[in-house]
């Protein structure tokens, strides 16, 4: 249905490339501006931060709940949404307005990074770039599953998404989360469930995490390090034991866009710190 | 603490007949609805103008796509969905404040509020797990449709459970509501505790309300429940008029109790029922539009009733401006903008009249 949906965009869009690009999702917008596009953005939703430069344009909002008027005033002549942008009757009416309107596909694999690549290229009419830049990530995909190769015992990992009241906010499967540390090489410890859950006490014991992965806020507000290993139940952990924390931006680790590759790179090296240095 | 006094009916007996001064607010409010009406027209983020656009339909020019999607298709659905949430959900709170004669009664004391809570998490969070060919035929109604069944079927029960012989107990009523809407509560509670991610966000928003998805379909369906319930209301009057004195008194007047709480409760759940299946969940309007016109106009339902319709539509219209246009292109959710203008002037008015709201 969504590749249904992608080529029904795709045909409506008109001959003349469109000049007036508004990007819902950090990702989406991230992409664009990796395929040198930038400039052709008017504007963006809450959670496009990165590059800096795009924080510039008029923000729409919330990309799960845009306003039809408020996407509209910018005059898009085409519009590229992460799935699940929405509310659902703002995007009908987007699309009664007759801007053609480009879903974007979830991923959270490198095959899902490469296809929404290519989605995007080929909704901006730019698929020559779009190849060369999925061939740079599908190179650092390959290295990646090189290192995976090499790795004997993969690190135990618990992301945690926040802290409420001493309790662990935890990713379980199928999450972006979930994705990346599997990327990287390592293992998340939380398979009994999917998505995001409080953990008790003892879930954490039992899943016995190496390292701790959380996303990095940059403004200072995160959980301290020292809250987090003095949670009763971690500090049994060998990650406890070991204070081994591991922080990155949420947007660079969750994104699953053109810079996922080398998060996972990154997080790799994060994670192996012993492995032996690659050229 | 169900037999509170009236708020301003001291100052009504001080005031003696306001019936005049009902009039000539009640014609301000008519021309309020109409300004804010035209209003809610001409502004929005996508700087189509109104005068032109009906200029050129003057000139008998057909409109541009942008501007047919963007006044027919965007502001007006949501004009007409704020004029109609806002007008049910004052008059819902009139009515349940002289049914419980209870100055903080709120729709919310029939279950319509918890009863439409859950049946929106439900829809949010298990509607994917219907067959296809359901989801298929509700399609993105099924938040709207589950929260008006949720809020309907709530009411319902709480009015068998509180009607013993014939007789509806509002005391009952407001205790068995109390119960019902903290299991309503601990429902949703389980339901959000499985939810993923996106369902939580989801119904963040819904729990703050918002005109931003007003479209014709849903214009048409909430129409014919909330009109026929404002319709339906002002035949209340009277008979709210004759509860203020107490229920064997009212009875005594020739009131006929049992119909008229009746009328009420089914009135009340089915405006509140469909504004917030439509529009989610919108604070403090319920409240603040009929104290602030008993302070004006006196108690008098036969005026209060009409008068909250009329101040609560023009009300919930300029909030809506306000939260299109402060953070444009992006929008408020309309209940954020509600309380946040709602409260500070009703603490304004308790404070500076405080010898006579003394609840």
């Amino acid at each position: 249905m969504i590749r249904a949906a992608l080529v029904l965009a795709l045909l409506a869009t008109p001959a003349a490339a469109a000049e007036r690009v508004v990007s819902l999702g950090g990702a989406i917008t991230e992409i664009v501006v990796a395929l040198g596009q930038g400039d052709r953005l008017v504007a963006r939703d809450a959670t496009s931060t990165w590059p800096e430069t795009v924080t510039a344009l008029p923000d729409v909002g919330y990309m799960r709940a845009l306003s039809a008027e408020g996407v509209l005033s910018v005059a898009p002549d085409l519009i590229l949404a992460a799935e699940g942008a929405g509310p659902a009757e703002a995007v009908s009416m987007l699309r009664a307005a007759r801007v053609p309107y480009v879903e974007v596909p979830e991923a959270t694999d490198g095959a899902g990074v490469l296809h929404r690549i290519s989605a995007v290229a080929g909704a901006l009419g730019v698929a020559e770039r779009g190849a060369a830049l999925a061939e740079a990530v599908a190179a650092d995909l390959a290295r990646l599953e090189g290192l995976r190769a090499e790795v004997a015992r993969p690190a135990r990992v618990l992301f945690v998404l926040s802290m409420q009241g001493g309790r662990l906010m935890a990713s379980g499967t199928g999450t972006a989360a979930d994705g990346i540390i599997r990327m990287a090489g390592g293992a998340n410890v939380i398979t009994d469930f999917a998505g995001y859950r409080l953990l008790s006490d003892e879930a954490v014991l039992a899943a016995a995490p190496d390292v701790v992965l959380m996303m990095d806020r940059g403004d200072g507000h995160a959980v301290a390090a020292d809250d987090l290993f003095a949670h009763p139940a971690l500090v049994a952990t060998a990650a406890g034991r070991d204070r081994r924390l591991v922080r990155m931006d949420g947007l660079l680790l969750l994104g699953f866009g053109p810079r996922t590759a080398q998060a996972a790179l990154a997080l790799h090296r994060a994670l192996y710190p012993l492995a032996p240095a690659e050229g | 603490m169900v037999a509170l006094p009236w708020p301003g009916r001291r100052a009504a007996i001080e005031d003696g007949d306001r019936s005049a001064r009902a009039r000539t607010v009640m014609a301000g409010l008519l021309g309020l609805v109409a300004v804010a009406s035209v209003a809610s027209l001409a502004t929005g983020a996508a700087g189509v103008s109104l005068w032109q656009a009906l200029a050129s339909l003057a000139r008998g020019e057909a409109l541009g796509l942008r501007e047919q999607v963007v006044i027919l298709d965007i502001r007006l659905p949501r004009l007409a969905l704020g004029l109609m949430v806002g007008a049910a959900l004052a008059v819902g709170g009139a009515v349940m404040q002289g049914l419980f004669r209870n100055p903080l009664a709120d729709p919310g004391l029939v279950g319509v509020g918890a009863g439409a809570g859950l049946g929106a998490v439900v829809a949010i969070v298990l509607g994917g797990l219907l067959p296809a060919g359901v989801a298929a035929a509700v399609g993105v109604h099924i938040v709207p449709l589950a929260a008006f069944l949720g809020g309907w079927a709530t009411t319902l029960l709480l009015y068998r459970v509180s009607t013993r012989g014939g007789r509806t107990s509002v005391a009952t009523m407001l205790l068995a509501g109390l119960a019902l809407g903290a299991l309503a509560g601990a429902l949703t509670g389980i339901l959000v505790y499985v939810a993923d991610d996106r369902q939580l966000r989801d119904l963040t928003f819904w729990g703050l309300g918002s005109l931003a998805g007003a479209n014709w379909t849903k214009v048409w369906t909430a129409a014919p429940i909330i009109l026929g319930a404002l319709v339906a209301a002002p035949f209340l009057a009277r008979a709210l008029n004759g509860l203020a004195l107490g229920e064997a008194a009212a009875a005594h007047m020739g009131v006929p109790v049992q119909r008229a709480k009746t009328l009420a409760i089914l009135t009340v759940a089915a405006a509140t029922g469909a504004a917030v299946a439509v529009s989610g969940g919108i604070g403090f309007v319920g409240i603040v539009v009929p104290h602030l016109l008993r302070l004006a106009i006196g108690p008098d339902h036969r005026f209060l009733l009409p008068a909250a319709g009329l101040l609560g539509a023009a009300l919930l219209v300029l909030s809506d401006i306000v939260a299109r246009s402060i953070i444009a292109p992006a929008e408020l959710p309309i209940g954020i903008v509600t309380a946040v203008l709602g409260a500070p002037v009703f603490l304004w008015i308790l404070l500076r009249r405080r010898g006579v709201v003394d609840l």
